[in-house]
């Protein structure tokens, strides 16, 4: 088998402040896979995001993308194959326009011209959002700057796409277009939620993060059913529902 | 959430002055404006003159007048001022109708009126035919610091979201019962600012993490840079051309 498209050993951080959030995770991610990544409030979901892409630095252990060391002399590469697509989408988007939005990740790697509108208009065109190309992203709706912060990602043709809870704040019908779109996606996936169902929708495996640790990695289906399981790591499925 | 800066002055058009690309624009409006404050106080046809030609600009502009009148309230103090001017100004005096006035003092209110005006009204068709957008992207082009020019752009895109953050703390506030109407209320809203800076903060942070992870290292990227023809420039610089001349015409005769 390749090189896992995301290999985490070992990994531990704590906060400068002395907070220690992650004690030790392994995970690896294949290509093609759509893996969720669950965990309550405060598990330490979002730091392990930043670590994919070196904006945090590991304290112990390594990750490392394709075979490549996530270390201070390739972040750029990295950030290339790491495609993060952070929670709140006033974070993610804050050019002028949704164009030179989408355009500012590839332009960042170099690409200028035809070359850069083609990545922007197949990136906008994934999403179904070309029409708002000339658009304020604070003109857009939530679930539409949801989208094209997903655009925004996906233009610079990731290996990964890592997204940090997609269907937050989102209006039953908005969550279930955007499972739509992701679903429409031919990435590997990681996604960080605690929307249960949502992740049973669109992913094959689970990881539950739990106080700094992979506490259970599996079939989706199989940890959802897993009651007891779901109670320790402070997990629910919505009521009415019996995995 | 409406009332963004910069939307707030741009109106849609296709008309020969929003066509011009906005750095010509910008240095022709910079031009202009130095050489009508240039104008010497008792230059007074020149400065009809330059009048004349803010005026014909904004009508190339077809922006609507009430557009353009809605603007001009910016120059509110000088119009206060130069009505206050030949009251309090000493010098020679002269009667108009039923009060007696400085007549230095006039002339100068005068002066500083049409002055005022006349920038006013060149900046309006500046500020109602250039996009936000495209005031960043002239002054990247003309080299104005990065560390500025986004500083810009972030408020353009920002000034919203924070305004929107206020005024959900205004409702949690007021939803609670409170109401500012001592002195008394002044610390909770001072502790609701503070809250409101370190908000913007943290969102300045995150907002950092996010350019960094797609590959940001500290310079915006041009991606489209802007181009004019000579035929541009001209156009652009014409109403600086014509301001010269009568500054000319005046120093000469
Ligand atoms: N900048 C920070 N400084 C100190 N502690 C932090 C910081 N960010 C997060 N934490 C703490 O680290 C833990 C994990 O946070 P986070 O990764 O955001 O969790 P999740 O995304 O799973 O909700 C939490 O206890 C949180 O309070
Ligand atoms: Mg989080």
């Amino acid at each position: 088998m390749s090189a896992p498209v995301l290999d985490i050993r070992g990994l531990a951080f704590a906060y400068p402040d002395g907070h220690q959030a992650l004690f030790g995770v392994d995970l690896h991610v294949h290509r093609g896979e759509r893996v969720a990544l669950l965990g309550p409030n405060g598990a330490g979901k979002t730091t392990l995001v930043l670590h994919l892409n070196g904006i945090l630095t590991a304290g112990a252990g390594s990750v490392s993308v394709s075979g490549l060391p996530v270390e201070s002399g390739n972040h750029l590469e990295i950030r290339r194959r790491v495609g993060i697509v952070f929670q709140d989408p006033d974070d993610q988007l804050f050019m002028p326009t949704v164009r030179d939005d989408v355009a500012f990740g590839p332009a960042n790697l170099g690409l200028r011209g035809a070359e850069l509108d083609a990545r922007v208009e197949s990136a906008l065109a994934a999403v179904g959002m070309s029409e708002f190309a000339d658009r304020a992203p604070h003109h857009l709706s939530f679930g539409q700057r949801r989208r094209v912060a997903i655009a925004t990602v996906l233009a610079m043709e990731p290996e990964i796409l890592v997204l940090d809870e997609p269907s937050s704040n989102l209006d039953p019908t908005t969550r279930r277009e955007l499972a739509e779109l992701i679903q429409s996606l031919d990435v590997t996936l990681l996604m960080v939620t605690h929307d249960l169902a949502f992740a049973l929708q669109l992913c094959e495996r689970a990881v539950i993060l739990s106080d700094g640790i992979v506490a259970a990695d599996g079939p989706t289906r199989a940890i959802l059913e897993d009651a007891d399981l779901l109670g320790r790591h402070r997990l629910e499925l919505p009521w009415g529902f019996s995995g | 959430m409406g009332g963004q800066l910069g939307d707030h002055l741009h109106v849609e058009g296709d008309s020969p002055v929003h066509r011009l690309p906005a750095h010509v624009k910008l240095i022709g409006l910079v031009v202009f404006v130095l050489l009508v404050v240039a104008l010497p106080r008792d230059a007074h046809l020149a400065r009809a003159a330059t009048l004349a030609v803010a005026v014909i600009v904004v009508a190339l502009t077809r922006v609507p007048v009430r557009h353009v009148l809605s603007r001009l309230v910016v120059e509110t103090p000088f119009v206060v001022f130069a009505v206050v001017l030949p009251f309090v100004a000493t010098g020679p005096r002269t009667t108009i109708g039923p009060v007696t006035v400085s007549r230095p003092g006039l002339e100068a209110g005068l002066a500083l009126l049409v002055t005022a005006t006349t920038s006013v009204l060149m900046a309006v068709a500046f500020a109602t035919t250039t996009s936000s957008r495209d005031l960043v992207r002239a002054l990247q082009h003309l080299h104005v610091p990065d560390r500025l020019v986004q500083i810009l752009a972030f408020m353009v895109r920002y000034l919203g979201v924070v305004g929107s953050q206020a005024q959900r703390m205004k409702v949690a506030r007021e939803s609670r019962g409170f109401a500012p109407r001592s002195v008394r209320s002044w610390p909770v809203i001072a502790t609701s600012a503070g809250a409101l800076f370190i908000r913007s903060y943290e969102r300045g942070e995150r907002v950092h993490l996010a350019m960094m992870s797609r590959g940001y290292t500290g310079r915006m990227p041009v991606t489209d840079p802007l181009r004019a023809t000579p035929t541009q420039w001209g156009h652009g610089l014409l109403p600086g051309a014509l301001a010269l001349v009568t500054l000319v015409a005046v120093v000469v005769s």
